[in-house]
C-alpha cells in the first residue's frame, strides 16, 4: 500500500482492503480524513494505522468512482474540515466488497485448516 | 467527467486538498500534545508522520492530473531542445510543408474541375446532342435538322441548340466586339438555370422576326453594367440594333462550349445560309426523359438523321446522331490529365512524410543517450513516450500549417498560369482556393502525419533496453529495418526525382524547339489586330472593298509602317479555317481534298515577307466583277499538282452551295498558318477584295517597335469609321507566344519542372537522412577504423560510397523509367526523341551533384570523429 509497507514494524493492511475499510467506517456517519484515520485505528485497537499517504490518495479514488461524497463543514472545534459521506453506490460496493472478502477468509481458513477427513 | 471538472478548478482543488492535510495534521499535532509532548515536537512529529506533503499532494494530484502540465512540459523542453539545434525541425517542417502544399493544391484544382457539379440542375440527363459522321463524331446541327429532330423525337423532353456570334456593342467609349452566344428558346430551361434578375424567354421570342431581347452574363452585369439593379428594361446596341435587356444570368453559370459569352439572345434570325439543311453551324443539348438510357436516345436519334437524309436527299456526307453525356465535353479532355497531376501529388506527400519521419529518426537516434539516462533515472516508459509523441505532434502541427500556407499561396497563381482554352473547360476555376473540401484533405493530411511522426521514434524506444542504449552494444533490429527500409525508400525517391527531371528537360526542349520552329514569314516588326466591320454600314462589295482601301491607305501613310497586309486570320492560330476542293478537269471520286484557306489582301503575303515561288501576287484590282484567282502554297503544289506547273490551273469549291472557281497564279513558300505543333497543311489564297469578309486582321510592317504603334493603328481606324471592331492588338511575336500550343507546352514544361525540382529537394534530404542516420550508427567503427591507421579521406570514401551506390541505383531505375514516360508523354513532345542523350546525361550530372552536396556533411562529420572519444563514448 505505497508508503504504508515501507515502515514495515507494523502489520501490513491486506492490498485492497483499505477502500473497505474506509466505506464501512462511513456507514456509522460521515466523516473527516482524520477522523476515519482515528476511527479504524481505534476500532482495531491500534493494530491499523492508516498512513496519511496512502488514506487520502485512497479517499481521492472513491470520490473519483462517486462512491462517496465530500463537503465542507465546521467541526465542533470551529474548524473547517471536509467531510465525507458514503452514497448510495458506496454501499453497494462495500457489499460486494464485504463478500468478495468474506469469501476469501473463507478459503484461506479451509485451506490452513487442511483436509477434512471424506 | 469528474476529472474534466477538477481539471478547470485545478487551482481550488489543489488548495482544497493543502487545507484538507494541514487540518489533518493539526489534529495530529493536538492529539500528541494532549499525550503531553511540546509544542515543537509535536509538530515536527506530526509532520514526519505525514511524509512528504508535496509528494502526497502529488500523488493525490496524479490521479486525477490530466497530463496538460507534462504535456506542457514537454512542449518547453521540445522548443528548447529545437532552439539549439534548429536543422532537422526546420527541415523536417520545410519538407512536410511542400509536400502538403503542393498536394494541397493539386487537390484544389481536381476537386474544383471534377467533384464540383456542373451548374445545372440535374446534370447526368443533360445530353450533347450532334450529327456526326466518320471522320467527325461531333458535327455541328443545321437549324432545319434541329427543327425535326425536336418534332420527331421521343427521348428528350426538350432540345435546343447553341451558336456562337461576335456582336459590335456600342459603349460610350466607342464600339467594342464582344463574344454572344445565340440559343433556342428553352435552352436555360433545359439547362435548368434560373435567372437571378429579370426573366427567361418566353416561348415565342425564338420563332423568326421575335422581338430583340437579351439576357446579360453575371460577369457583363458586373463589368459593363456596373451590377444595377434596373438594368432590365435597358437596352444594349448591338450591331446597331437596340436589344432590350430582360435578365441576368446568376453567378455560378457557366457554359464551356460558349466560352465567354457576354450577351445571350435568342434565335430569331436566320442568315441565309443558316435556312439551308446542309450548313452544319449549331452545338446541340438535350435534357434525357426519365428512364430513356443514352444509348437508346443515341438510337432513335440516328435513326430520325437517317430518315431525313432519305427525305431530302442529302448526299455526300453520311451522317448519323451522337449522344454523350455534356459533362464529358467539358470535362472529359481534362480528366487523365487532371487524375495524372493528383496521382503524381499524392505520391510526392507520401515521400515527403517518409522523409520527415527518417529526419525525426535520425534525431532520436542522436538522443539515444539522453532517452537511456532519463530510464535510468526512473521515468516511465509511458512518459517518454509522451515525450516524442508531444514533439512528433508539434512537428505535424507546424508543417501541417505551413502546407496549408503554401498552397494558399500556390493555388491562385496556379489558377492564373493555366492556359485560357484549358480553363473554360473548368467551369469552377474561380473557386479553387481553401475550403471545405481542401480543409477536410489538409486536417487529414495532418493527423496521418502527426501519426507518423510521432509513432516513429517510439518504435525505437520498444526495440531497445536501457543499458543496450547506453553500452551501445550492436545495433538493434529497429535501426536494421530502418537502414533497410531507408535504403529502399531514398532509391525510390530518387528514381522518381530522375523521371521528373528528365521529363522537365524534354519539355522543356520542345517548348525551346516549338518556340523556334520554322514559320515561312518573318513575325517580328509586325503589328496585328482584329478588325470587325458592322455589317448594316458596309453592305454592298463597293462599300466593303472602299473599307480595305481606306484602311490600307491611312495605315500606309503612318511614319515607321513599310507595309500593310490583311488577312482572314493570322498564322500560327488554327487549322480551323478549311475548304474542301475538287480540281475541274479531274475525275472526282469522292475524295476529300481538304486544305487550310486564308482571304488576304493584295500586299498580305508580301507584309509577312513570304517567299514568292512561282508567277504572282494578287493585284488590286481583282475583285469581285472579275474571275476568281488563287495563291497557293508548295504544300497544294506538291500534293495536289506533282510534277507540274499549277500556274493556270483550276481549283473549285463550293461555298456554302455556290460553286467559285479559282484560277491558280501564283506559288508561294509554306506559310506556317496552323499551331506550331502540327504539320503545315497545303493552304489556299483567295483575294480579300473578292471574298469580301467582314471581319478580318490586319497585319503591318513597321520599322520602329511595334509595340509602339499598336494605339496608333487603333485610334487610325477609329477615325476611319467609329462603328469599327477593334481588338486584340498585339505584335506578331506575342500572338505566337500566345497560341494554344506555345501556352500547352509552356504549362506542361513549368509544371512538371516545378514537380521535379521539388523531388529533387526531397529526394537529396531523403538522402541526406539516411546518410546521417547510418553514420551515426557506425561511430564505433569509424573510431575503430580511424584508431587502426585510416586517414580521414578513406572515412569520406567510406561514406560517399554508400550514397554513391544509392544514387547509382535510383539513377538507373529512374533512367529506364523516364525513357519509358517519355514514350507516353510522346505526344507533348516536339522535335525530340524520348531517349534524347542531352536531356539524360544533364540529369545524370545533376543527380550525381545532390548526391554528392547531400553526403558531404554526413561525411565530414564522421571523418572528424575523434576515434578515442567514438571508442570511449559508446
Amino acid at each position: 500500500m505505497g508508503y504504508g509497507s515501507r515502515m514495515a514494524k507494523k502489520p501490513e493492511l491486506l492490498p485492497g482492503t483499505l477502500d473497505m475499510l474506509i466505506l464501512k467506517t462511513l456507514t456509522r456517519a460521515p466523516l473527516h480524513g482524520y477522523g476515519i484515520a482515528l476511527s479504524i485505528k481505534r476500532l482495531s485497537s491500534n493494530v491499523l494505522t492508516v498512513e496519511e499517504g496512502s488514506l487520502y490518495p485512497a479517499l481521492q479514488r472513491l470520490l473519483l468512482q462517486s462512491w462517496v461524497k465530500a463537503e465542507w463543514r465546521m467541526t465542533e472545534t470551529n474548524r473547517r474540515a471536509r467531510f465525507y459521506t458514503l452514497t448510495a453506490a458506496g454501499r453497494k460496493q462495500l457489499e460486494s466488497e464485504l463478500s468478495q472478502f468474506e469469501q476469501m477468509i473463507a478459503a484461506i481458513g479451509r485451506v490452513l485448516s487442511g483436509p477434512q477427513e471424506a | 467527467m469528474k476529472k474534466l471538472a477538477i481539471l478547470f478548478r485545478r487551482g481550488q482543488f489543489h488548495s482544497e486538498l493543502d487545507e484538507e492535510m494541514a487540518f489533518h495534521r493539526a489534529q495530529v499535532e493536538q492529539e500528541l500534545i494532549d499525550r503531553g509532548m511540546t509544542p515543537e515536537d509535536a509538530r515536527y512529529a506530526a509532520m514526519r508522520q505525514f511524509g512528504n506533503a508535496a509528494r502526497l499532494s502529488d500523488q493525490s494530484q496524479e490521479l486525477v492530473s490530466f497530463r496538460v502540465e507534462t504535456v506542457l512540459q514537454d512542449l518547453h523542453f521540445a522548443l528548447r531542445q529545437w532552439k539549439k539545434n534548429p536543422g532537422i525541425a526546420l527541415a523536417a517542417i520545410l519538407i512536410l510543408a511542400l509536400g502538403m502544399g503542393t498536394s494541397l493544391s493539386i487537390f484544389g484544382f481536381v476537386d474544383a474541375a471534377l467533384l464540383e457539379p456542373l451548374p445545372y440542375a440535374n446534370p447526368g440527363r443533360l445530353m450533347s446532342v450532334n450529327e456526326s459522321n466518320v471522320e467527325s463524331p461531333r458535327w455541328p446541327l443545321s437549324y432545319p435538322d434541329y427543327l425535326d429532330w425536336q418534332r420527331l423525337n421521343k427521348s428528350f423532353s426538350s432540345l435546343d441548340v447553341y451558336s456562337g456570334a461576335g456582336y459590335l456593342l456600342r459603349t460610350p467609349s466607342g464600339v467594342k466586339p464582344v463574344q454572344a452566344e445565340r440559343v433556342s428558346g428553352s435552352f436555360f430551361r433545359t439547362l435548368g438555370v434560373h435567372l437571378m434578375l429579370g426573366r427567361d424567354f418566353y416561348p415565342g421570342e425564338d420563332r423568326l422576326g421575335g422581338p430583340d431581347v437579351v439576357i446579360l452574363s453575371y460577369g457583363d452585369w458586373i463589368d459593363r453594367f456596373g451590377a444595377r439593379r434596373d438594368v432590365v428594361g435597358q437596352t444594349a446596341d448591338l450591331d446597331n440594333r437596340a436589344y432590350t435587356i430582360i435578365g441576368v444570368l446568376p453567378q455560378t453559370f457557366s457554359f464551356a462550349p460558349g466560352g465567354n459569352a457576354e450577351f445571350w439572345v435568342p434565335i430569331n434570325a436566320l442568315s441565309p445560309h443558316e435556312h439551308s439543311r446542309t450548313f452544319y453551324n449549331f452545338g446541340g443539348i438535350g435534357r434525357l426523359r426519365d428512364g430513356v438510357t443514352i444509348e437508346a436516345a443515341q438510337a432513335e436519334m440516328t435513326a430520325i438523321e437517317r430518315q431525313l437524309q432519305r427525305q431530302y436527299g442529302i448526299t455526300g456526307r453520311d451522317l448519323s446522331a451522337n449522344v454523350v453525356p455534356l459533362a464529358e465535353i467539358i470535362i472529359g479532355d481534362v480528366r487523365p490529365v487532371l487524375l495524372t497531376l493528383l496521382g503524381g501529388a499524392g505520391l510526392l506527400l507520401l515521400i515527403a512524410t517518409l522523409n520527415a519521419a527518417g529526419l525525426v529518426l535520425v534525431r532520436s537516434e542522436s538522443r539515444k543517450r539522453e532517452v537511456a539516462v532519463r530510464r535510468a533515472l526512473g521515468a516511465s516508459r509511458s512518459r517518454l513516450v509522451r515525450q516524442f509523441v508531444t514533439e512528433g505532434l508539434v512537428l505535424a502541427v507546424l508543417g501541417s500549417l505551413a502546407g496549408m500556407m503554401v498552397a494558399g499561396g500556390m493555388m491562385r497563381p496556379l489558377a492564373h498560369l493555366v492556359p485560357k482554352d484549358m480553363a473554360s473547360n473548368m467551369p469552377f476555376l474561380e473557386g479553387v482556393g481553401l475550403n471545405a473540401h481542401t480543409g477536410a484533405l489538409a486536417a487529414a493530411i495532418a493527423l496521418m502525419a502527426a501519426l507518423l511522426l510521432a509513432v516513429t521514434p517510439t518504435l525505437r524506444l520498444s526495440f531497445n533496453d536501457v543499458r543496450g542504449a547506453l553500452a551501445d552494444a550492436t545495433p538493434g533490429a529497429a535501426s536494421r529495418l530502418w537502414r533497410k527500409l531507408g535504403a529502399n525508400l531514398v532509391v525510390a525517391e530518387l528514381s522518381v526525382a530522375v523521371v521528373l527531371l528528365a521529363g522537365a528537360g524534354l519539355l522543356g526542349q520542345s517548348l525551346y524547339r516549338l518556340l523556334h520552329v520554322p514559320l515561312g514569314f518573318d513575325p517580328n516588326h509586325l503589328a496585328t489586330l482584329q478588325v470587325m466591320a458592322p455589317g448594316t454600314a458596309y453592305k454592298t462589295d463597293e462599300q466593303t472593298v472602299g473599307l480595305y482601301r481606306e484602311v490600307v491607305r491611312r495605315i500606309s501613310r503612318l511614319p515607321g509602317v513599310e507595309s500593310v497586309g490583311m488577312t482572314s486570320m493570322l498564322p500560327a492560330q488554327c487549322d480551323c479555317a478549311s475548304d474542301r476542293i475538287q480540281f475541274p478537269g479531274r475525275p472526282y471520286h469522292g475524295e476529300h481534298n481538304e486544305v487550310d484557306e486564308r482571304h488576304v489582301s493584295a500586299a498580305y503575303l508580301a507584309t509577312l515577307k513570304t517567299r514568292l515561288v512561282r508567277g504572282r501576287l494578287f493585284t488590286d484590282r481583282e475583285d469581285a466583277s472579275m474571275p476568281g484567282v488563287a495563291v497557293i502554297n508548295q504544300a497544294l503544289a506538291r500534293r495536289y499538282f506533282p510534277g507540274q506547273d499549277p500556274i493556270g490551273q483550276r481549283i473549285a469549291d463550293d461555298e456554302f452551295g455556290t460553286p467559285h472557281v479559282w484560277e491558280i497564279v501564283g506559288v508561294v513558300d509554306d506559310v506556317r498558318e496552323g499551331p506550331l505543333d502540327s504539320d503545315i497543311q497545303p493552304t489556299e489564297y483567295f483575294p480579300l477584295n473578292q471574298t469580301l469578309d467582314h471581319g478580318f486582321s490586319l497585319a503591318v510592317r513597321t520599322r520602329q517597335a511595334p509595340g509602339t504603334l499598336l494605339p496608333v493603328l487603333v485610334s487610325t481606324l477609329h477615325q476611319i469609321d467609329p462603328s469599327l471592331g477593334v481588338s486584340d492588338e498585339a505584335t506578331m511575336n506575342e500572338q505566337i507566344d500566345a497560341t494554344q500550343a506555345a501556352l500547352l507546352h509552356r504549362f506542361s514544361a513549368w509544371l512538371v519542372g516545378g514537380f521535379a525540382a521539388m523531388a529533387l529537394v526531397l529526394g537529396g534530404v531523403g538522402l541526406y537522412g539516411l546518410i546521417a542516420y547510418s553514420v551515426s550508427q557506425r561511430r564505433r567503427e569509424i573510431g575503430i577504423r580511424m584508431a587502426l591507421g585510416a586517414q580521414r579521406s578513406s572515412v569520406y570514401r567510406l561514406v560517399m560510397l554508400q550514397s554513391g551506390w544509392l544514387t547509382l541505383a535510383g539513377l538507373a531505375i529512374g533512367l529506364v523509367c523516364s525513357v519509358g514516360a517519355s514514350v507516353v508523354m510522346r505526344n507533348l513532345l516536339f522535335g525530340l526523341q524520348p531517349w534524347d542523350p542531352l536531356t539524360l546525361a544533364s540529369v545524370a550530372v545533376l543527380l550525381a551533384l545532390v548526391s554528392i552536396a547531400a553526403s558531404f556533411l554526413p561525411a565530414h562529420r564522421a571523418a572528424s570523429v575523434n576515434p578515442t572519444d567514438a571508442l570511449r563514448m559508446e
